[in-house]
């Protein structure tokens, strides 16, 4: 009988915030709504310490917390409202509560001027109250509830601006496309009633694991769902519309659920399912693929990109591709391991380039920034430190995860060419991150001193931020450099701490690790290291040549590669296939039921100059709601004479 | 009939079997005798607390009927168990609820409010009675005590120029189904020589005249169908909605749907459950239509009355993919989903009847446009109660609908649930709308004076409400079990006077 | 002499019918009304018929009840098309399309 950790408290606090800030927030003064919205992260990052410590003292994980047995009971199933704790989910509560926490200092700072400041903190505490509850949770139903929730917070926090029509269609769009990806992950719930008649995690995989028999079949079935419903919350082909759009909500939103957290839950959950996806070697080779090509299309597209949110959203597209890479060759604590580490310098670079927003007064073109080394140093050597994390340089944290995923690839037989297409992917990624480092911080400044520096953010000139937003920079800044440390390779002299701590979770899913790496092995991981910093440090070079020392190359390049150039700057075109394909036929039909115009407005992206005209076809099912009540009537006896005809056909079938 | 008789079935009266009722039709005449004393000019409001009281005298007699043993009355006419137990009490809820709304809202506005009282007490006995009769000519009498009170209720403002015509439409297309659906009892008749749901049973699974029955029950599902407004049945619903008052809408989009959901299921399972081959594609042919219609047409929707109207007739749809489950899963989770669904609807429907007024002149997408910042409470309980009708967990219309398409996945009906689940992801689309228009646009100046503030009652009502939708969706335990209780008395005549899992659930 | 049972059914069904014609086809809310009463008035001949097939009176109890809620019926919808009458100034239901789409 192992002592209680209180686990039901954890999600509480940021809920009770929430409830707090939410009610009585319009009340309250500034310093007491910031006062909350801290300590109750706070307090729960406290206690995930103490969780650690405990743990550190031996105690036996995976440890389950029952509230209500059961939850829910009906014909063939029951599910248990009770959360499970194991090593994986103690490293996604470290994430989530101390990224979190560092995040709402951070946004105390950033938000200081703006409207709806405890509407902001409110909505924050209430995701970190659904995040933990889908970490925490110890079956796919509680999972979901949080995985909608997460969803929901972030359709408010995208919207946040509501005065910008930008951000409402935005925040509309990240719903939608989500409730595809929910589509799938429902399904796949369904499906695991029906065959397993249980949603809870152990039984599940237990009743997998018991019978070895299983493979493939409706097991592939159920994974292919799941990764649906995962690469619409982490924002993979095919559903990662909506993600550069969510850049429309405030910079801490983007830093924590569009970069650290939320996106971060798909990997996660196909982390949680490694059970069931090793079953199924298509799914898993799905996975892989999506992955890579996720990470390399999102890439070609960053490199592009003008506006520092959206560069930023699309590597985070990318780095997820590569989590995704890692789960799709089984190499899930390698996943995990870049999770974490993306979470460090990804949130630092979101909070930096907010920093360089606050100074420029909300200018967020690269093309009008430039020489910002000098006036924000802080922020400049911070957000180095994540650009060399990113980029994958020695001994920075985005090294270690990123080159223990491309080696655990190049290692999988006949993935190479995956292999290759995430060193690809690393030049590439390397080349835009220092493009925009050169575009923000170096050469002259293109910003318009007298205009940057006013307005809300502040009185005079371009100017480094407040010391509440620099100190999560510092933090994150040094986690971006030793943040990687904890998986320091045994291939260069260190333990790889991580993947043995995630061990006892994901042994079961490959036996590859447990094999015991030789002299060899170590060879070829050292020269896969050796590579893909080579790859680093040339897209670094080429960064530095184009946008430092020779900014004219940068144009004629586009001028040389315009039938390249063009579908990239135009994002490959797939909102407007989007558009065309799904949401037009959609509204077409409904209008063509009522037999009306479509409201321009209604959409965002797609071209709402509709035009296609009601085909003859429809003109009878415009007249359906003509408001006459006798062409009602004879509605009502057309139906009555085809349900009479079907049921008469039907029993004469049988 | 043939039921065993133990000494504790002889200790009461029949008449305990309809007692809820009873009560509802005395307060109810009561309410309109004291209407017809009292001056033109006095408020009404007591009338309508008596009506209240006598609700709650109602649902505590429903409550008290879990505790006899399931049986029947008046020569096998009405039979009280489980679940009809259940369906007294949602219809109980909606009609206290809906009083608690209407307590205010005609105050200053219409006199003789009290026989308005007086006919959702009526209407409310009839709509009881339809849940517990288990005799076919029972539940026409008693559909029809309900939709005459519906007709009257739905034109009840009467200066209007759209009240009366919803009331109109409603009333002729609603006599117009009512007659199909009579003749479907006649031929019932007529191929088994009875109307009881039980020898009825005995007909169909004896074989008799099949292509009788067949006709039979596409009548009555049509007649049916109509007052669920299911496609294609339909096509009177958003006119209605329209046009009837507000609170009276998030009534009658409910509760008369309620019980005949409840009598579709005794038909369907009980007196049919053996020709389940014939009226399985029916319903999901039809299911498949409501959902796809209701959505597709609520899509376009600028009023926001319409597009509730429209969503309702997907939310039928949604609860007639239960019907395509098997028998006692199906039936727990379609009357799980009346509850689900009466608690959100009867909820957006009042809040409309606040925000927009007496006159209902605000009732367009754009006039919702920055309610948040002027009502921030309605605009945050219109939120939870949207929400729920999309279907976002910790709501009652998750839970609903995860019930609902479990049944359906479960009894291998997956391209339904897929169906389903695709709907509601478009569905997702304008109840989104609505909540972008309260929360994300900046805020109009309205253009006229906006006065209106909540009364205690509305706001007793609204609490309730969200309340049951979180209640719902957190822990749906106890009310789930009292709906599997009640899908368990379909497992026949002889099973439902022996079973006593309702008092056991409720000592728990 | 004895006319089977089938000529009266048919019957019903015409009359039935006809009823649903009615009401599609008229345009004076009176008329459309007298033909949900004309498919009331079919139901009640089948209940008849079968009741005599069956030699069960109970069917034509049931006429009795058909024809008090059909008495009921027509008080409420009477008094409804009053009031639709006093708004409108029109019985024409095809000028009662205030609300459509």
């Amino acid at each position: 009988m192992t002592p209680s950790l209180y686990l039901w408290l954890l999600p509480l606090f940021p809920l009770a915030g929430f409830a707090i800030n939410g009610i009585l927030g319009r009340r309250l003064p500034k310093a007491a709504v910031s006062a909350v919205a801290l300590l109750f992260p706070a307090a729960a990052f406290v206690q995930v310490l103490w969780i650690v410590a405990r743990a550190h003292q031996g105690l036996a994980l995976p440890y389950l917390e029952r509230f209500a047995t059961p939850w829910i009971a009906v014909t063939g199933f029951h599910a248990n409202f009770s959360f499970l704790l194991d090593q994986l989910t103690l490293v996604m509560l470290l994430v989530v509560t101390g990224v979190g926490l560092v995040i709402h200092l951070y946004s105390v700072g950033y938000m200081a001027a703006e409207d709806g400041y405890w509407r902001f903190f409110s909505y924050m505490n209430l995701f970190l109250f659904f995040m933990l509850t889908l970490v925490l949770a110890a079956n796919f139903l509680l999972m979901f509830v949080g995985w909608e929730g997460v969803g929901l917070v972030s359709y408010l926090l995208i919207g946040f601006y509501y005065t910008k029509d930008s951000a409402a269609n935005a925040g509309k769009k990240a719903f939608i496309v989500n409730r595809i990806g929910d589509f799938g992950f429902l399904l796949a719930m369904f499906l695991l009633i029906a065959h397993f008649g249980t949603l809870s995690f152990r039984e599940v995989f237990a009743n997998i694991s018991a019978h070895p028999d299983l493979q493939g079949g409706f097991l592939t079935a159920i994974a292919l769902l799941l990764l649906l419903g995962a690469t619409g919350k982490s924002a993979q082909i095919p559903l990662y519309v909506w993600l550069p759009d969510a850049m429309e909500g405030p910079t801490p939103v983007s830093a924590l659920i569009h970069a650290a957290t939320m996106v971060t839950a798909g990997v996660y959950m196909l982390a949680r399912a490694h059970v069931l996806f090793g079953r199924s070697p298509l799914a898993l080779a799905i996975v892989a693929i999506i992955g890579a090509a996720t990470a390399f299309f999102a890439a070609t597209i960053g490199v592009l990109q003008t506006d520092i949110k959206r560069v930023l959203a699309y590597s985070t597209i990318s780095q997820l591709g590569y989590m995704f890479l890692a789960c799709g060759v089984a190499a899930y604590s390698m996943g995990i391991f870049h999770l974490v580490t993306h979470a460090f310098f990804k949130a630092l670079l979101f909070l930096a380039a907010g920093s360089v927003i606050h100074a420029l007064g909300g200018e967020q073109d690269m093309r009008k920034m430039g020489g910002l080394r000098k006036k924000l140093p802080v922020t400049f050597w911070t957000m180095t430190a994540a650009v060399f994390a990113i980029s994958g340089l020695f001994p920075f944290a985005g090294f270690f995860s990123k080159d223990a995923i491309l080696a655990a690839t190049f290692e999988t037989p006949g993935e190479k060419i995956l292999w290759a297409v995430g060193l690809v992917t690393a030049g590439l990624t390397s080349f835009y991150m220092f493009r925009l480092w050169y575009m923000t911080f170096f050469g002259s400044p293109r910003y318009d001193e007298s205009s940057a520096g006013h307005g809300e953010h502040g009185p005079h000139g371009v100017h480094e931020s407040p010391w509440a937003m620099l100190l999560p920079l510092v933090i994150l800044g040094i986690l971006s450099l030793a943040g990687g440390w904890i998986g320091w390779p045994a291939a260069l002299g260190g333990h790889d701490w991580i993947a043995h701590f995630l061990d006892p979770v994901f042994t079961s899913a490959s036996n590859a690790q447990l094999v015991v790496p030789s002299a060899a092995d170590f060879r070829l991981e050292r020269i896969l290291a050796g590579v893909s910093m080579l790859v680093a440090l040339f897209g670094w070079w080429l960064a530095d040549l184009m946008y430092r020392r020779k900014p004219q190359l940068a144009d004629s390049a586009e001028q040389k590669t315009r039938p390249l150039y063009t579908p990239i700057w135009n994002k490959y075109w797939v909102d407007e296939m989007y558009g065309a394909v799904i949401v037009r036929p959609i509204l077409a039909l409904s209008r063509n039921l009522l037999g009306r115009g479509v409201e321009t407005g209604i959409i965002d992206g797609a071209n709402t100059a509709m035009t296609a005209t009601a085909s003859g076809a429809s003109s009878g099912i415009r007249r359906m709601q003509s408001g006459n009540i006798r062409s009602y009537a004879g509605w009502l006896a057309a139906g009555a004479a085809a349900v009479l005809i079907v049921a008469l056909y039907l029993s004469h079938s049988f | 009939m043939n039921e065993p008789m133990t000494p504790s079935m002889i200790a009461f009266s029949p008449a305990l079997r309809i007692l809820p009722e009873i009560l509802m039709t005395l307060t109810g005449v009561l309410v309109m005798l004291v209407e017809a004393v009292l001056k033109p000019r006095t408020s009404r409001k007591p009338l309508g607390i008596v009506a209240i009281l006598g609700t709650l005298a109602a649902i505590a007699a429903s409550v008290y009927q879990l505790f006899l043993p399931a049986g029947t009355a008046f020569f096998g006419t009405v039979q009280s168990d489980a679940f009809s137990v259940f369906f007294h009490l949602v219809i109980g809820c909606i009609v206290l609820v809906t009083l608690l709304i209407s307590l205010d809202y005609f105050e200053g506005h219409t006199s003789f409010v009290g026989e308005y009282y007086a006919l959702i007490l009526f209407g409310a006995t009839g709509m009881m009675l339809m849940t517990c009769s288990v005799e076919l000519l029972m539940v026409f009498i008693s559909l029809e005590i309900s939709s005459i009170s519906t007709y009257i209720l739905a034109g009840y403002r009467k200066r209007s120029a759209t009240s009366p015509e919803a009331s109109i439409k409603y009333f002729l297309l609603g006599s117009f189904a009512t007659a199909f659906f009579l003749y479907g009892i006649a031929l019932c008749f007529g191929a088994t020589g009875s109307t009881n749901l039980y020898e009825i049973a005995k007909g169909v699974a004896d074989g008799a005249s099949p292509l009788l029955l067949t006709v039979a029950f596409g009548m009555m599902l049509i007649g049916l169908g109509f007052k669920v407004s299911l496609a294609p049945f339909h096509v009177w619903t958003p006119d209605v909605y329209e046009g009837a008052p507000a609170p009276v809408v998030g009534l009658m989009s409910t509760a008369p749907k309620a019980a005949a959901f409840a009598v579709l299921l005794r038909i369907a399972y009980g007196a049919f459950g053996t020709a389940i081959h014939i009226w399985m594609p029916l319903v999901w042919i039809m299911a498949v239509l409501s959902m796809t219609i209701g959505n597709l047409g609520a899509l376009t929707q600028r009023n926001v009355k319409r597009m509730l109207a429209y969503s309702s007739i997907a939310h039928a749809g949604y609860l007639l993919v239960a019907f395509t489950a098997l028998a006692p899963m199906g039936i727990a989770a379609a009357s799980f989903y009346t509850a689900a669904y009466a608690a959100m609807n009867v909820g957006a429907f009042g809040i409309i009847s606040y925000l927009s007024g007496y006159n209902e002149a605000r009732t367009s997408l754009s006039d919702f446009a920055g309610i948040a910042r002027r009502h921030p409470v309605a605009a945050a309980a219109f939120a939870v109660f949207l929400i729920s009708l999309i279907g976002i967990p910790f709501t009652a219309g998750f839970f609903g609908k995860f019930y609902v398409f479990t049944a359906a996945i479960n009894s291998g009906n997956a391209w339904l649930a897929v169906l389903g689940l695709l709907n509601s992801g478009v569905a997702a689309f304008y109840y989104l709308r609505l909540l972008a228009q309260m929360y994300m646009v900046p805020v109009e100046p309205p253009r006229e004076a906006d006065t209106a503030h909540a009364r205690p009652a509305f706001i007793l009502a609204m609490a309730i409400l969200v309340l049951a939708v979180f209640a719902l969706g957190i822990f749906p335990g106890r009310i789930l079990d009292l709906a599997r209780a009640g899908a368990a008395t379909f497992s026949g005549p002889a099973n439902a006077a022996s079973q006593t899992v309702p008092v056991a659930l409720l000592r728990r | 002499m004895t006319v089977p049972i089938v000529w009266y059914l048919v019957l019903s069904a015409a009359l039935f019918s006809i009823g649903v014609c009615g009401f599609l086809i008229k345009r004076n809310i009176i008329t459309i009304f007298m033909s949900i009463e004309l498919m009331l008035n079919a139901v009640n001949l089948a209940f008849v018929t079968f009741a005599n097939h069956w030699h069960q009176v109970s069917g034509q109890i049931f006429v009795f009840f058909v024809m008090v809620v059909a008495a009921a019926e027509a008080a409420v919808g009477l008094a409804i098309i009053i009031s639709l009458f006093r708004s409108r100034n029109t019985l024409n239901v095809d000028q009662i399309d205030l609300m459509k789409l």
